[in-house]
């Protein structure tokens, strides 16, 4: 599969705090990679460095080969990167109707649309003409992410989609998300709760205190290995080293699942 | 009837502070930003206009054409180059900075044109001055109501573009939350821009508008803008419609003040605009907090 988002040695800063130290990724096409980590591990900030509405200190993002760590972020909407941020940042004085068409202007032209994005969150239907910060948490996440899919983004980032949201919501969310998955978008998730994480993710990768700590398929990590990977207490060498996962033509791409250096030496 | 013609004639006098000041609120609940060179760019638009129609000899309208498109592109450099550089140093800059530029604006349309007072009254002939009669034997004149007709259709305008276009839709997410505006791919610097153009097209209609109707030297910038600002604050800064209220009020309390004593066209414009600022620190708690916090505060 190729690579559509490459981060090489990324890094950024809260002030004088790193947030984000020496990250390198690869997004392949059709993944669905979790990020998972204890608050403050960057995720969030990793993710808002990727989308471009936090400025990388150093390193690179590369789109497609193409470096855009400078990029603004209404390009990388443009060039098919949207983001859905944590708290769900909707227009909370436009209609969910000016929120969906608010997107569609400015993004790219693809498969999604007005009515495909209704088609995906029907509660939407019936609420069009109400203001958006009148919606329950649940709604207001499904317009948040139809916002970003009217941009029709290749690669969807998603900050933690069920904060705050009942099971049946987040449970409509991630039903949601299967069919955005199954329409060919990419996903990069922030996402706490593991078991949906292990259900949903083909990969996950373990951040602590800015850093990746782990980069394995999902199949390949227990539930016991995530939570002390999150907490710091798992031994890296314990973790999967590597694996291989071949496209449906028989074309192997390596990912090779990792531990960081860093953590390897703290180990 | 007296009192009937004062309120009416008031009422005409607030279309023009509703055009006036339809831009600095336009620019306000768009990009927070406060104007302070809003009346001083009113005068500039003035000047262009009357250098046009006098010395040049091209009617007022056609002047108007030429003027509107030149005053769009002032307002889109004035975003880029002041602007949108200020507002990146803090909420206090972009006041520093219109400020300034309002100075020098008097300063140059002085150095250039002179003390001399202006009009354009005598381009349009007896439009000027000519008037409607109404029942009941009220005169109501053509320019100042074709001015309210002007607001009106300006202020409506502008809400049905706020509303149902893309731009409007793109300036009102950027509005109320410019970061997030970007991660849906809106270019929030042009979006700014653009709302600042479209601010200057409606302060070459309110410049028109004082070049018409009444006379303007290079220091009427700052009267324009107290008058402006005075209607913003009255009808609710940031509302549209709110502004056309605002001026209207204005317009009414000047004319009444005025059959009560000479110098109480303005006192009374000024003391309406207090106790409405009053009020609504008082509605807001703002009064009882700054009270409370100086109590507090004191040894």
């Amino acid at each position: 599969m190729s690579v559509l988002l490459s981060i090489d040695n990324l890094n950024a800063h809260h002030g004088q705090l790193p947030a984000v130290r020496n990250v390198s990724l690869q997004v392949h096409q059709s993944d669905v990679l979790a990020l998972v980590g204890a608050n403050g591990a960057g995720k969030t900030t990793l993710l808002r460095t990727l989308a471009g509405a936090h400025r990388a200190s150093s390193g690179t993002v590369r789109w497609d080969g193409v470096d855009i760590t400078r990029l603004p972020a209404h390009q990388r909407v443009a060039e098919g990167l949207a983001l859905v941020p944590e708290g769900r940042r909707l227009f909370a004085g436009m209609t969910v109707r000016e929120n969906l068409l608010v997107a569609r202007a400015a993004g790219r032209r693809g498969q999604w649309s007005f009515d495909t994005v209704l088609d995906a969150f029907p509660q939407l239907a019936p609420k069009l003409n109400a203001r958006a910060g009148e919606l329950s948490g649940g709604q207001q996440q499904a317009v948040a992410i139809g916002r970003a899919l009217m941009t029709n983004p290749r690669v969807l980032l998603l900050d933690e989609v069920s904060l705050g949201l009942s099971p049946l919501a987040v449970q409509g969310v991630y039903d949601a998300l299967r069919g955005v998955v199954g329409q060919g978008t990419t996903l990069v998730l922030v996402e706490q709760d593991l078991q949906r994480v292990q259900a949903v993710a083909s990969r996950i990768v373990c951040m602590l205190e800015g850093s990746v700590v782990a980069d394995a398929p999902a199949n390949q990590l227990t539930r016991a290995q995530i939570t002390a990977f999150y907490f710091g207490a798992q031994r890296p060498e314990a973790a999967p080293v590597s694996h291989t996962t071949g496209s449906a033509d028989g074309e192997a791409a390596n990912h090779a699942s990792h531990v960081h250096p860093a953590h390897k030496e703290a180990a | 009837m007296n009192l009937l013609n004062q309120i009416v004639q008031g009422l005409l006098l607030g279309g023009y502070y509703a055009l006036l000041a339809c831009g600095l609120s336009f620019m306000f609940g768009v990009m927070r930003i406060i104007n302070l060179a809003h009346g001083s760019l009113t005068v500039v638009a003035a000047y262009l206009l009357w250098v046009l129609a006098e010395p040049m000899g091209w009617h007022p309208l056609l002047a108007l054409l030429a003027v509107v498109p030149a005053m769009a592109l002032l307002g889109w450099l004035l975003h880029k180059l002041v602007l949108e550089r200020s507002a990146r140093l803090g909420a206090l800059v972009p006041l520093l900075a219109t400020f300034g530029l309002a100075s020098v604006i008097d300063n140059v349309l002085f150095q250039h044109f002179g003390a001399d007072t202006r009009s354009l009254a005598t381009s349009i002939g007896t439009l000027a001055y000519n008037s409607w009669e109404l029942p009941g034997g009220l005169y109501v004149g053509q320019l100042p109501t074709l001015v309210l007709v002007l607001a009106v259709l300006l202020l409506g305008g502008l809400h049905a573009m706020l509303a149902h276009t893309a731009l409007g839709r793109q300036i009102r997410a950027a509005s109320e939350d410019a970061d997030t505006a970007r991660l849906v791919g809106v270019r929030t610097g042009t979006v700014f821009a653009a709302a600042s153009a479209i601010t200057m097209v409606t302060v070459t209609l309110a410049g028109a508008s004082l070049a018409l109707r009444a006379t303007f030297d290079p220091f009427s910038g700052p009267q324009q803008l107290i008058f402006a600002f005075e209607a913003v604050i009255i009808g609710g800064a940031g509302s549209l419609w709110g502004t056309l209220l605002g001026g209207v009020v204005l317009g009414v309390a000047q004319n009444l003040g005025a059959q009560v004593h000479p110098q109480g066209f303005l006192i009374a414009g000024h003391v309406t605009f207090l106790v409405i600022l009053l009020a609504r620190l008082y509605a807001s708690g703002a009064l009882r907090r700054f009270f409370s916090t100086r109590r507090r505060a004191a040894p």
